[in-house]
């Protein structure tokens, strides 16, 4: 037996955004097993939630996550409206489908670009960052606030929009679509790019459904794993095919990141087209009182949000299972049998969010 | 030619404007929904405590007796629930941020203008010299 080494990785790496850190246990270069540990950034904003009213929690549930922040006040809010039987008017679901999804192009824009980083493609990294400030700028100008927007309240959403905003931002989005296109033409065409994703961290499609990959890590592998389908916001009026690829590779989930920007794009422009009018809220009175697990998509997959209350003003129980969580699994089934330095764009391809898996 | 399918973006790059601007001497950009400061306007302030109550972060902190609303800064996250629970309107949110400081506490302290605070005497008047 060749003798085996243990290398710390993290929770200070330079590929890494957020804390994680991974033992991998080496025969050679070799990775034969990872441990993975986490717990650095614990902040106990589920238990909050017995001190915040349960409006204003919403505020907080926002602040789990610093790039997913709309989704989660999306969830939140769906929890407690469907404990309170709250009619949420339709205007307002397809005001929160346009923010989740302007959310979902910045959040991976911004993956892209930290994961051409991580191969040392600076440019291609700034690339793809200047190009998400073109969406952070639209969403600070309709929803308030560049990463955190505090727009979903519950019962409806805080910020309308006008028509002359929507008109602007359909015709913003065929100049997005041009240069995602060619920033994506960029990352899934170099040949020094594919050279460090294609086969590495191959995930075949039965270890993804048996290890619960959720959202581009399972579509990556071809499990057809998509919320939106289920139809909460306003996704059931809305016709779209989720993107799947067969490979499993980290070349295999960019792609599916590079194809959803232009599937969020044109959500976002079926949306615009469908919109209704009407009021944006409905009034809100009464305490919620049950429980009800509020499952979304967010654009790092599947991401679950349970809600107690017992008909007070504060809730009984909080709980959030994050995508992230759900894919450390199969992250570390990845790692298994690639070589050391393939190791960040393997962790890199999963696309971790660690402050919002840890709450 | 695969290899240097990034060669045309980085010349485009080479050739036109900074996405960047330089801060201080040019200032942010900002939108009329840019959510940067909370301001009160003491005329109209009742000092009620509702936006005390509602912080999410305990910024905020009233004082019928000594007539001040206090906010602190660092732990303000801007979010905007005391503007929208403010029963007389006198909380706003301003566009622009607060000034950046090297000292560790910036707490910002009003004393209340308004002479009829409902359930408060009215102020003291100050005594003009003779």
């Amino acid at each position: 037996m060749q003798k085996r080494i243990v290398i710390p990785f993290g929770p200070q790496h330079p590929v890494l955004p957020e804390p994680i850190h991974l033992d991998l246990v080496l025969e050679d270069e070799r990775v034969v097993d990872a441990i993975p540990s986490i717990g650095y950034l614990h902040r106990g904003l589920e238990k909050l939630v017995d001190k915040r009213e349960f409006p204003e929690y919403v505020y907080v549930i926002e602040r789990t996550c610093g790039i997913c922040s709309f989704i989660h006040g999306l969830s939140y809010c769906q929890a407690v409206e469907e404990m309170m039987k709250i009619e949420v008017p339709e205007r307002a679901l397809f005001l929160r489908t346009i923010g989740s999804e302007y959310s979902r192009l910045h959040s991976h824009l911004l993956t892209l670009g930290c994961l051409a980083d991580g191969m040392g493609f600076e440019n291609l990294f700034m690339g793809f960052w200047r190009v998400r400030e073109r969406v952070l700028n639209r969403m600070e100008e309709s929803l308030g606030g560049r990463v955190i927007q505090g727009t979903c309240k519950v019962g409806g959403v805080r910020k309308d929009m006008d028509g002359e905003m929507l008109e602007r931002m359909k015709a913003e989005l065929d100049v997005l679509d041009k240069e995602m296109k060619e920033m994506t033409g960029v990352l899934l065409r170099d040949d020094a790019v594919k050279y460090r994703m294609k086969g590495i961290g191959v995930l075949p499609k039965k270890d993804a459904f048996e290890l619960g990959a959720v959202g581009p890590t399972g579509r990556g592998s071809g499990v057809r794993i998509d919320l939106r389908e289920r139809g909460y916001a306003a996704y059931g009026k809305i016709g779209f095919e989720p993107v799947l690829e067969t490979a499993g590779d980290c070349y295999a989930r960019t792609a599916v990141r590079c194809r959803e920007l232009l599937l969020s794009t044109r959500i976002i422009r079926q949306c615009i087209g469908k919109i209704p009018d009407g009021p944006i809220e409905t009034k809100v009175t009464g305490n919620p009182n049950g429980e009800y697990a509020s499952r979304v998509e967010q654009p790092r997959g599947e991401a679950v949000h349970y809600a107690k209350g017992d008909g007070g003003r504060y809730l009984k129980r909080f709980r959030i299972r994050t995508p992230t969580f759900a894919n450390i699994p199969s992250l570390v089934h990845m790692l298994k049998g690639y070589e050391l330095a393939d190791v960040p764009v393997i962790i890199m391809s999963i696309d971790p969010c660690i402050s919002c898996t840890e709450r | 030619m695969s290899l240097f399918r990034m060669a045309k973006t980085a010349l485009k790059n080479l050739a036109s404007k900074p996405a960047t601007q330089m801060y201080p001497a040019k200032p942010a950009r900002k939108f009329k929904s840019t959510r940067g400061r909370v301001e009160n306007d003491m005329d109209k302030c009742i000092l009620c405590g509702l936006c005390q109550r509602k912080c999410p972060c305990v910024a905020i902190r009233v004082d019928r007796d000594e007539r001040t609303w206090e906010i602190d800064r660092f732990r303000c996250v801007t979010c905007g629930c005391c503007v929208e629970v403010c029963p007389v309107k006198s909380l706003r949110m301003e566009n622009d941020y607060t000034k950046s400081t090297t000292e560790p506490k910036m707490k910002d302290s009003y004393k209340s203008t308004n002479p009829n605070i409902p359930g408060l005497k009215p102020a003291p008047q100050k005594k003009a010299k003779a």
